[in-house]
């Protein structure tokens, strides 16, 4: 019952804070120079004052701050987050076309990370000065000071150009007919190469902490009694001591969520993967004002859903996470 | 079966445990010899750094990996020696023939894990009980280790109870399979003296009910009094003195027991009577790169120390009833 009440008084402050996220990315976006009519103006090859005052009144530019405001808030609330001058379509839908490929991108890069980095840092963590863990210290090294966009050039160039084993761009090959598992083998070839690099950096951070958090559970009083029981060794390690390892894991891959949407922006640029990513860089490029509140919004939306999963996964682990007394 | 009606339980011979520290190997047990009838309790005493905790993970099996070895001698249990027995036979052994009870009940249990279930698995685990079985056993045991309204409490997390409550569910795991031996180590340390007494109780009485033998770490001479019939009282890796508790105690024949027993301090008939001050044995345990020396290692804080006790290592000299003592001065004593 408490987890119910808990969850539910998280997901209050949940739509609060989101409230403010909204309130704060207008007053951010309002505060900045320049505007729609601009643009619009600009690709109309100029305009006289006049049309750019009808251009604001139409779209309601020139009504007082908090009034602009409240519209936005209210028009969000209902699910409408405003249409796209540059794109010619609502931002939502804009939204929901590209989602697929990011979610496909971000969450096969995070799933990719935690199984790869849970397995790698318990095997390390059970022989320190084994093989695979002087390989999780390299390669913790490596995703530390790689910058993503280069780990994917780099990958470019090894596995596209010179071995050409991976398409180099997009996530399409329109010369692949068909649809069904001809289509879902053509998308998963062109994910291979952004889903690894994606997936790099958080590796290195996932592999390095359950490591450390193994090696600390390893040593404890309650393993020591798992040993005592008679239990085996595979018992005593995936049992006893990876339940309480993984919290810290948990914690640290709920955090990333948001830096994985961000990330996703610089690896979907090398890519030209057609995601949320590619669309929040031409927006901006484009001053879309509706798209980039839009997409910013979507990404404080998936931030906090994100940690509220977080939330409730720590405390489906651990029950002494603001549990019952 | 190698165990006949006079044969001990347990068996150790000359054991002897290296540690592998960074100035080299030290024996934190030197020439260590014990036996241990069906039954019986058997204590050990001494200070902190002794070597007590390492002789108990020792019979486990579980001094920590790629630092401490046997040496040297053997465990025998039931006429099986467990130094050279495989980690299958070990796991076999632990939980089920042998168990342990440690010193800090507030963090032996896994906190992720209900007591319930941490109880029940080590019943699947040996006695090949099903989930619902193993579950009712432990709603029994939680009740014969006196934990109140056990039904509701077998589902509880370890964060949930209090640390003697924990200490009675490491008893229940311990003795969940009714093991032949149950070394306590330092079992109620960190625990409040009225809980020290309930613990002791709940120890002595279920112990007796099981016939387990009981090997009992502590440094409480007053815990030994009660509970034990024989004690070996350890100084820096080497058994100091051996024999009956009571004679022992009545007459110690090695300085160091003497000091310890010095050292217990007596409640006042009147508490406005005058204090005497607290005893205490001078000097501290030598560093564990000296325990290898062939001396009297307590040579350093004996009052009665000579040039022989600084130069050989004393024989261990025998009295009545199998009382022994390494001192070259036993029989001054």
């Amino acid at each position: 019952m408490t987890f119910l009440r808990a969850t539910f008084f998280r997901s209050l402050y949940a739509i609060l804070l989101l409230i403010a996220v909204l309130v704060l990315n207008f007053s951010m976006m309002h505060m900045a120079p320049g505007d729609v009519a601009d643009t619009i103006a600009q690709s109309m090859g100029g305009a006289d004052p006049e049309i750019m005052a009808q251009i604001r009144a139409d779209y309601g530019l020139d009504q007082p701050f908090l009034i602009q405001l409240a519209t936005y808030v209210g028009k969000v609330l209902n699910f409408d987050l405003g249409f796209s001058f540059f794109y010619n379509q609502p931002v939502v839908s804009l939204i929901l076309e590209r989602l697929p490929a990011t979610l496909l991108l971000v969450l096969g890069a995070q799933l990719l990370a935690l199984t790869l980095g849970v397995v790698l840092g318990v095997i390390s963590a059970r022989n320190p000065n084994g093989m695979t863990s002087h390989l999780v210290t390299g390669l913790a090294l490596f995703g530390y000071a790689a910058p993503v966009f280069w780990t994917g050039i780099l990958c470019l160039i090894a596995f596209s150009l010179h071995l050409g084993w991976f398409p180099t761009s997009g996530m399409r090959d329109v010369t692949v007919a068909g649809g069904g598992w001809a289509k879902l083998l053509d998308i998963a070839h062109h994910a291979v190469l952004p889903i690894i690099t994606l997936c790099s950096v958080y590796l290195a951070l996932y592999s390095r902490l359950c490591r450390t958090a193994m090696l600390e559970v390893l040593g404890s009083d309650y393993v020591r009694t798992a040993k005592a029981k008679g239990l085996s060794a595979r018992q005593v390690v995936y049992k006893h001591a990876l339940k309480n390892a993984v919290s810290p894991v948990i914690t640290l891959a709920g955090l990333q969520f948001s830096a994985v949407i961000s990330g996703a922006v610089l690896v979907e640029a090398v890519y030209s993967w057609p995601g949320l990513g590619t669309l929040a860089f031409q927006s901006i490029i484009a001053r879309d004002t509706p798209t980039i509140l839009g997409i910013l919004f979507f990404s404080a939306l998936v931030v906090i859903v994100g940690n509220l999963l977080t939330d409730i996964a720590l405390r489906l682990v651990d029950p002494r996470v603001g549990g019952k007394q | 079966m190698k165990n006949s009606h006079n044969s001990p339980l347990l068996k150790v011979e000359n054991l002897r445990i290296e540690l592998t520290t960074r100035d080299g190997v030290a024996p934190v047990i030197d020439d260590l010899s014990l036996e241990l009838r069906a039954g019986e309790t058997l204590s050990f005493v001494g200070e902190s750094g002794c070597g007590k905790s390492m002789t108990a993970l020792a019979l486990m099996g579980l001094l920590p990996e790629k630092v401490g070895r046997v040496a040297k001698g053997s465990i025998c249990f039931n006429g099986e020696d467990l130094t050279t027995a495989s980690p299958a036979r070990l796991n076999e052994i632990r939980g089920n023939d042998i168990s342990m009870i440690f010193q800090e009940p507030m963090t032996s249990l896994n906190p992720v894990y209900t007591i319930g279930e941490q109880i029940a698995e080590v019943l699947r685990r040996h006695r090949g009980m099903n989930k619902a079985a193993a579950w009712q056993r432990a709603i029994e045991l939680l009740d014969a280790v006196r934990i109140p309204n056990p039904k509701n409490r077998v589902s509880d997390y370890p964060h949930q109870l209090s640390g003697g409550q924990r200490q009675r569910v490491m008893i229940a795991i311990a003795l969940a399979c009714e093991p032949k031996i149950l070394i306590a180590d330092e079992p109620t340390t960190a625990l409040d003296v009225t809980v020290q007494a309930q613990i002791f109780d709940l120890m002595r009485d279920l112990g007796r009910e099981l016939g387990t033998a009981t090997i009992l770490i502590t440094h409480d001479m007053g815990a030994v009094a009660e509970m034990a019939e024989r004690m070996i009282v350890m100084y820096a890796g080497r058994m100091a003195e051996t024999g009956p508790v009571q004679q022992v105690i009545d007459h110690p024949r090695h300085p160091y027991t003497k000091g310890l027993i010095s050292c217990v301090p007596h409640l006042l008939a009147q508490l406005t009577a005058e204090r005497p001050p607290l005893a205490e044995i001078d000097g501290i345990v030598p560093s564990l790169k000296d325990f290898g020396r062939d001396e009297c290692l307590f040579a350093s804080r004996c009052e009665r120390a000579n040039e022989q006790c600084r130069n050989q290592r004393p024989p261990e000299v025998g009295f009545s009833a199998g009382q022994l003592s390494a001192c070259w001065q036993a029989e001054d004593v």
